[in-house]
This record gives structure tokens, C-alpha cells and sequence, in this order.
């Protein structure tokens, strides 16, 4: 299981780099501690993705955006924090979140290069993608995965406010064109 | 207390709910989970809306007509005063999916 959907979020989000997908965990499935880690990383990966755009990006609502993306992803990693230290669960870094953050710094390193309106259709694209896969592992494996009710119940609610970026995101991409 | 003066204090209790019209109301609206409840409200002009966000997440209350623009941050509440009748749709300007309306009777 761990394997197969570690496979799905590195495969979705990157699209194509299958070489990161050589060092899925080969437990069967995710542990609290490790999907704590795998969730706050994600966050910190559309923070700094966001961070990014606040620099560079053109368009007002790819600014506005990005501005919605730090101040939900922020909220939501805060309440995490606070849940991992008050459940007393220390997160556990996995080959999940290694390769998500390789992933994600490449598709800084590569977003960088851009600038203007290139850069715009890109960062949200890339949002769409990412939100997509984000979603996608949370629905069929983190939420199922997480034992904690009171974890799950963090991630139902990340879901949903994610699956409204992803909406938002999608919204932007259609302006663009 | 003497017991004489009871019907009186009586009495004014009836008059004053008589004369005096309905005191403005504050009714509460609850912003948790990303969910606006109860979505559908009756409210009168001169009643207080006061929007409680047990979120999180910061939210707005934003009148599509641009009637009022409530900003919520987390764990905050905030109100507003009704000054028109009318059917007002408003929603969180960060999250659109959050949808609710008032109904605004003079």
C-alpha cells in the first residue's frame, strides 16, 4: 500500500521523474508519526511554492492566490504542530516526504527561471497538479491510514479546504488562458 | 416586595411589550469547517449579524451585492448591522465554497 501511493503522490505531482519513486518505504502502510510528517511537508512545499509567487508573480490573482495559499497552509501546519505536541506523537521523516521535498525543490529550482506571464501559467499549473495529487493520497490512503481520530479529523478538514485550493487554482489556470 | 405593587409591574411588563416595538435582535452564524450555519437566516433591519469563525482559518462574510464585507479571523467573531431589506447572498471571499444568505425583512 505505502509503496503503491507513494508512487501515486511522487508520479502526480512530478510527472515525470519515476526515478524518485525507487525509495517508497516498504512498510504497508503509514504510521501516525509518518503521515504527521508527510502532511506538514506538503503544507511547507505550497508555502514556499507560494513564497515564490509572491515574488515573482505578475498577475494580481496568481498574487492573491499564492497569499491565500500561505495564510490556509499556515493555519493548517500550525494546528498540526499543536496536535502532534498535545497527542505527544513525534513526526517521523519517510521516503514519502523525502521525496516530495526533492520534487519540490526541483520544481522551484525550475519555476525560477521563469518570470512574467511564463511564470504565472506555470506556478498555477503546477498548484492544480499538486493539489490534485495532495488530495488524491489524502482521500484514499493518509485519511484512511491515520488511526488518531483526532488526526484524521485534522487531515478531513485539510481535504476540504485543499479541494477548495484546488477548485481556486483551477479557477485561475481558466483566467490565464 | 409588596405584594400590591405586583399587578402594576405586570401591567407595565404588557404595555411595554405592546408599545414598544420588537428590541433589534443579534442573531449568531457560525463559520466551523469550512461551513456556514444555518445558511439560510431571517433577519430584520436594525438586527446585529454577528458571525462566529470557530475556524482555524481566516474567513469573510462578503455580500455578493456589496452590501457588507465582514472580515473573520480565526477564532474571532465579528458583526454587522442590517440597514436594508432584501435577500442578501454572501460568502468567504478565501474560500468561495462557503455560501450562505439572508433574508432581510424590513
Amino acid at each position: 500500500m505505502f509503496i503503491r501511493w507513494s508512487a501515486a503522490i511522487a508520479a502526480a505531482v512530478l510527472l515525470s521523474s519515476p526515478a524518485l519513486l525507487q525509495g517508497a518505504s516498504a512498510a504497508d502502510k503509514p504510521t501516525d508519526p509518518q503521515i504527521a510528517h508527510i502532511a506538514y511537508t506538503a503544507g511547507v512545499i505550497d508555502i514556499n511554492a507560494a513564497k515564490q509567487a509572491l515574488k515573482k508573480a505578475k498577475s494580481k490573482d496568481v498574487k492573491a492566490f499564492a497569499e491565500d495559499m500561505v495564510r490556509d497552509h499556515e493555519a493548517v501546519n500550525q494546528q498540526a504542530l499543536a496536535l502532534v505536541k498535545k497527542l505527544n506523537i513525534t513526526p517521523e521523516d519517510n521516503d514519502t516526504s523525502r521525496a516530495l521535498s526533492k520534487q519540490a525543490s526541483d520544481k522551484l529550482a525550475e519555476l525560477e527561471k521563469l518570470s512574467g506571464a511564463a511564470f504565472d501559467k506555470a506556478y498555477v499549473a503546477n498548484e492544480v497538479a499538486y493539489h490534485k495529487a495532495v488530495n488524491g493520497a489524502l482521500e484514499t490512503q493518509l485519511i484512511p491510514s491515520a488511526s488518531n481520530a483526532e488526526l484524521k479529523s485534522l487531515l478531513q478538514t485539510g481535504l476540504k479546504i485543499f479541494q477548495g485550493h484546488e477548485q481556486h487554482a483551477e479557477h485561475v489556470a481558466a483566467e490565464l488562458k | 416586595m409588596n405584594p400590591g405593587r405586583l399587578p402594576s409591574i405586570a401591567l407595565a411588563v404588557v404595555l411595554l411589550s405592546v408599545v414598544v416595538p420588537a428590541r433589534a435582535a443579534t442573531i449568531e452564524i457560525t463559520m466551523e469547517n469550512l461551513v456556514i450555519s444555518p445558511a439560510e437566516m431571517s433577519a430584520k433591519v436594525g438586527d446585529t449579524i454577528e458571525w462566529i469563525n470557530k475556524d482555524v482559518f481566516a474567513h469573510t462574510a462578503t455580500a455578493k451585492n456589496g452590501d457588507f464585507d465582514v472580515n473573520l479571523p480565526p477564532k474571532k467573531s465579528a458583526t454587522f448591522v442590517l440597514k436594508k431589506p432584501g435577500m442578501v447572498d454572501y460568502y468567504c471571499r478565501y474560500h468561495p465554497n462557503m455560501k450562505a444568505s439572508l433574508k432581510v425583512e424590513p
